[in-house]
This record gives C-alpha cells, sequence and structure tokens, in this order.
C-alpha cells in the first residue's frame, strides 16, 4: 500500500485489543479515511464507488432471485414470471436486478472514457488497468450468462448464436470448434443442461468479480489515484484526505446515479422486443464489429481482439503525457474514438445489410487504428500543451484549462 | 564443497519430481471436471428417429427434430432439381458437399447432397452454419431468399434449393445428416 504515516488512533480497550491482533481497523482508516487523494479530483472519480455499489445491488438481487427461480428449460421462463407477478415484492427485486445490469454496464463505460481520457492506463498504473479489462471481460460474460436465464425466445437465440462463435474453430482445426461447442450446451442443441450450468456460472461469477475488484483497489491503493492534470501527487499541498473530502464528493454522485437507477428501474419499460435478434446495448459495439468482418473465424477474433487490445494500450501510447487535456491532436483523435464507439453502438443494433455493414466496417477500421496507429504516432509527432506544474497550481493558480494552466506559471 | 553441491542436485531433481507429479495429480482431477460437461449418456442415446415422408407434397418441406436439431426435409419439384442441378461445384462457396454419408472431400454436386433416385428428398440439418440461426423457407410464404432455397434472416445467409450456401457469411453448405430410405416413403435418421 502506498506510504504514508498512520493516523489511526483505537480508542475503545477492545480497538486496542483488536489493533494488536488483526489491524484491520488501521487498514480501513489508512486507506479509506485518510488516504492521500488529488485534490482536483472531478465527478468522473465517483464511478468507482458507484460501480462498487452496482456490484453489491447485484449480488444482493441476485441471491434473492435465486432462491425463487428455476434453471429448467420448461420451468424457468414461468418462475421468472411468478416472480414478477407472485412473489412479495419479487417485481421491484428483478427490475432492479435487469435494470442494474444496464446501470453497472453504463457505469463501467463511462469509468473506461475516464481512464482513457485522462491516461489512468498509463505507468505505474499499467496492472490496475489490465486488472480493469479483466473486470469488464469477467462482466460481459456474468451479463450474457444472466441474460440466458428467463428462456425467452432473445435468450434463447442469444446462447445459440453466441456460443456458436466457437465453432468458428473449425475453421482452424475441423471438428474443433464442434467439439467445444457440444461441450459448452452438454449436447447437441441448446437445452436444460445448458441452462442448469449457465445459471451455475452466473452464480459463481460475480463472486470472481469481487476478487478481482479486491486486487483492483489494491493496485489502486499502491499506486494511488489519477487525476485531470495526469501529474502526479508531489507535495502534500497536492492531496487531501480522501475522508470527508472524496467521500462527500462519492456519495453526492452516487445519490445522482441512484437517482436515474430508480428511475429506470419504476418508469422505463426496459422489456421492448426488437423486431429482429440483437444483444442487450452494452454489448452491441462489440456485435458490430463481429458482423463488419465478412468472415465467420474473422469476425470473432475481430471481436475479441477489440476488448484484449485494451491490455496492451499502456505500450501502444507512446506519449509521456497522460491527461489528454494537454494533448491537442491526439484529444480530438480520442473524441472521435468515443464517437465511433457510439456509432458502432448504434449500428449493432441494425439488420446486417447494406450500408449498414459499410458505415460498421468504416468505424471498425477506425477503432482498431485508434490503438494501433493514433496511439503510438500521436504520442510521438504531437507537442503538448502546455501544463500547470502541480495538481495544486492547476486548482489554485488558475481556472484549471489549459489555458489558465499556461498562465498560471507567472504567478510563482 | 562436492557434498554441498550433490545435494544442491538431488534437492533440484526432488523439486522438478515433486511438481511434475503434481501437475499429473492435477490433470487427473481436472478430467472429469472437464468431460462431466460434453452430451451425458442419455443425450447420446436419441440417436436416431424414423420419419415417414408420405404425406409431403411435391414443392412443400417439413421440420422434425433430430437430437435436439431441427432437421428439413423437403419434396422439391423438378424445376428446382433442375436448378441445383445446374450450378458448377467449382463456383460454390463451400465445395465440399457436407454429407456425413460420403467423405469430405466430396464436390458439392447436387447428387451428392441428396441418394440416388432419390433426387426429390432433400434432408439437412436445418442451422445455419453462421450462427445456428434456424433459416426461413420451409413455409410455403416465407422469404426463401435470391437463390429459392433458404433464407437466414439473423445475419443474411442464402441458401439454393440444395441447401447449399451461395451468398452471406456462412461459412459452410447446411449439413446432410446420415439418414437411409426404409422404404420409398419411411426415412431413418441418424
Amino acid at each position: 500500500m502506498s506510504q504514508h504515516e498512520s493516523t489511526y488512533k483505537p480508542g475503545s480497550r477492545l480497538e486496542h485489543w483488536m489493533d494488536e491482533r488483526l489491524p484491520l481497523m488501521r487498514m480501513m482508516h489508512g486507506q479509506f479515511v485518510d488516504f492521500p487523494t488529488p485534490r482536483n479530483l472531478n465527478y468522473l472519480w465517483t464511478f468507482g464507488g458507484i460501480l462498487t455499489f452496482c456490484l453489491v445491488v447485484q449480488i444482493v438481487t441476485g441471491i434473492v432471485l435465486a432462491m425463487h427461480y428455476i434453471p429448467h428449460a420448461e420451468m424457468a421462463f414461468d418462475s421468472v414470471e411468478k416472480i414478477r407477478r407472485d412473489v412479495n415484492y419479487g417485481w421491484l427485486i428483478r427490475n432492479v436486478h435487469a435494470v442494474g445490469a444496464s446501470m453497472f454496464f453504463f457505469a463501467v463505460y463511462i469509468h473506461m472514457a475516464r481512464g482513457l481520457y485522462y491516461g489512468s492506463y498509463k505507468a505505474p498504473r499499467e496492472v490496475l488497468w489490465i486488472l480493469g479489462v479483466l473486470l469488464f471481460l469477467l462482466m460481459m460474460a456474468t451479463g450474457f450468462l444472466g441474460y440466458t436465464l428467463p428462456w425467452g425466445q432473445m435468450s434463447f437465440w442469444g446462447v445459440t448464436v453466441i456460443t456458436n462463435l466457437f465453432s468458428s474453430l473449425d475453421s482452424i482445426i475441423p471438428g474443433l470448434g464442434t467439439k467445444i461447442v457440444q461441450w459448452l450446451w452438454g449436447g447437441y442443441s441448446v437445452s436444460t443442461v445448458t441452462l442448469n450450468r449457465f445459471f451455475s456460472l452466473h452464480y459463481l461469477l460475480p463472486f470472481v468479480i469481487v476478487g478481482v475488484v479486491a486486487l483492483h483497489i489494491w493496485a489502486l491503493h499502491v499506486v494511488g489515484q489519477n487525476n485531470p492534470t495526469g501529474l502526479d501527487i508531489k507535495t502534500a499541498n497536492d492531496s487531501v484526505p480522501m475522508a470527508p473530502h472524496a467521500v462527500a464528493k462519492d456519495i453526492f454522485g452516487l445519490g445522482v446515479f441512484v437517482i436515474l437507477f430508480a428511475w429506470f428501474v419504476f418508469f422505463a419499460n426496459p422489456l421492448v422486443t426488437p423486431p429482429h435478434i440483437v444483444p442487450e446495448w452494452y454489448f452491441l459495439p462489440f456485435y458490430a464489429i463481429l458482423r463488419a468482418i465478412p468472415s465467420k473465424l474473422g469476425g470473432v477474433i475481430a471481436m475479441f481482439s477489440a476488448i484484449l487490445i485494451l491490455v496492451f494500450i499502456p505500450w501502444l501510447d507512446t506519449s509521456r503525457v497522460r491527461s489528454a487535456r494537454y494533448r491537442p491532436i491526439f484529444k480530438w483523435c480520442l473524441w472521435f474514438f468515443f464517437f465511433s464507439v457510439l456509432a458502432l453502438g448504434y449500428l449493432g443494433g441494425k439488420p446486417a445489410e447494406g450500408v449498414y455493414v459499410a458505415w460498421a466496417q468504416f468505424f471498425t477500421v477506425y477503432y482498431f487504428a485508434f490503438f494501433l496507429l493514433i496511439m503510438p504516432i500521436v504520442g510521438v509527432m504531437e507537442t503538448p500543451s502546455a501544463m500547470p506544474r502541480s495538481i495544486a497550481e492547476s486548482v489554485l493558480g488558475g481556472s484549471g484549462r489549459p489555458t489558465g494552466a499556461a498562465a498560471a506559471p507567472a504567478k510563482h | 564443497m562436492a557434498a554441498h553441491t550433490d545435494d544442491g542436485t538431488r534437492r533440484d531433481f526432488l523439486v522438478v519430481a515433486a511438481n511434475a507429479f503434481a501437475a499429473v495429480g492435477g490433470a487427473a482431477v481436472l478430467w472429469p471436471l472437464i468431460q462431466q460437461m460434453n452430451p451425458d449418456a442419455s443425450t447420446q442415446a436419441l440417436a436416431s428417429i424414423e420419419v415417414d415422408v408420405s404425406p409431403i407434397k411435391e414443392g412443400q418441406a417439413i421440420t422434425v427434430m433430430w437430437r435436439g436439431k431441427p432437421v428439413f426435409i423437403r419434396h422439391r419439384t423438378a424445376d428446382e432439381i433442375t436448378q441445383a442441378a445446374a450450378v458448377d461445384p467449382n463456383q460454390l462457396p463451400d465445395k465440399s458437399a457436407r454429407n456425413d454419408a460420403l467423405p469430405e472431400k466430396a464436390p458439392a454436386s447436387d447428387a451428392n447432397r441428396t441418394k440416388a433416385g432419390k433426387a426429390q428428398w432433400l434432408v439437412m440439418v436445418g442451422i445455419c452454419t453462421h450462427l445456428g440461426c434456424i433459416p426461413k423457407g420451409q413455409g410455403l410464404s416465407d422469404i426463401k431468399g435470391d437463390y429459392n432455397g433458404w433464407f437466414c434472416v439473423c445475419h443474411g445467409s442464402s441458401y439454393d434449393t440444395a441447401g447449399r450456401i451461395r451468398r452471406g457469411p456462412a461459412p459452410r453448405n447446411l449439413d446432410v445428416p446420415a439418414y437411409d430410405f426404409l422404404s420409398d416413403t419411411m426415412i431413418k435418421i441418424g
């Protein structure tokens, strides 16, 4: 953990007794109360806490739903209907769980975009970032498995289409892909057997996520938080204790998030059946990439590469400046990247024909070009704009914007 | 010193041997845990079905379930057979017959997708070879795609009147399962 003097003072005799045996309170105090936090964090930094909240909500509601759900091809759909109609508050718990999955992905995409914009993936935060990519993959697996459980038309075809992605391996070693698909299904088609194992794994993976989240937070607290300037904490003046400053901000951010969450739970109807087979919205950008490639194996490789490439960006980005705020060329390339991901999301929900495919191909090319060409090349070419000398200066010596920051040194 | 070096070598050997033993043991424990996910005995037992095709009129098609999969049985018209037979197999996206009764290299001619003397009957697994949707084209009013056979609405694959992929992302022709005519109107699949 990052080095700072412990200010924990055990009060009662029990706390003294415990502190000498297992200094849990001392660790919590050091990591979550007087942990040095950059003083310039904006609301984008509240999404870590929001995501932890989402994970807890999904686990609590999920455990409750598992008490009423039956993983059987002929009973699953009815048991979900029973939860909605008959179980006391079942409608609420099920809605929170279903909406919670979407809110979880909404928050994680903002969290990732923040990391990209402010260069949170760069040294020394590579391991922190890679753990984050792993969490994203685990979330996608859990989300997909959970989506199959109601066993309606969409979830049935969802399983069929996604598990069949592995059959593309047949074009490398004939028969291998089919073997893997039958192994995943436990039969020659998607059946009760498949549903049962998906339920088992859907229950397991969130706890794996909890473990990786613990590592993610540990890694964060070793290297410390990034901040909008991307500068390191150099003096005590650059930081504030986490409580109450960052904690208060986290709680306010979470409050706003929960209001949005509740609005979807109570007022929005997520059960609008689309006219053709599409995955949940949070998979659509990757689904668009899958369909943009006119070969089956190629599409599958492109889709998985689109996620796995994130692992390598700490080394693909050659710039020594972390925050895009001070990178005039990269900033616009990044905004266009964000636009491309949104565009792919839109195209993934459209039928795979005509102009939709052509545009999906264009944005897919940009998606990969951003990481493989723009990140290495722009990092070398670009002249960063003037930066503040410290976090404190960015807050106290100007507006915090590049122009203000450029003017700031004159005051010193 | 010599004895010390000997000790080191012996210890190295013991460490390597112990690790190798643990790895083999680990693999032996893992195997049943992986194998349990494969199709179980009761699933494998439902191997074959018999279908009476006499009620299917020319131009009609039925779908039967076999091993949990839909099997298309189409009574093709003379026109459809002519169309399918007229295609040069070498011009097809997938040149293999994909017929379980024939070797992998058999060309995708219409004759290799049907039984000799029974060219009007086309029997195949009705699962799109792209991502496993069920193509349209069984019903008389279904869209049949650009090649008058089957059309997968999921990602737009078109199959011809012999169930061969002609356009779209699907990589292979529809699979022809192993089947036999028990009589003129009775077939056994599997």
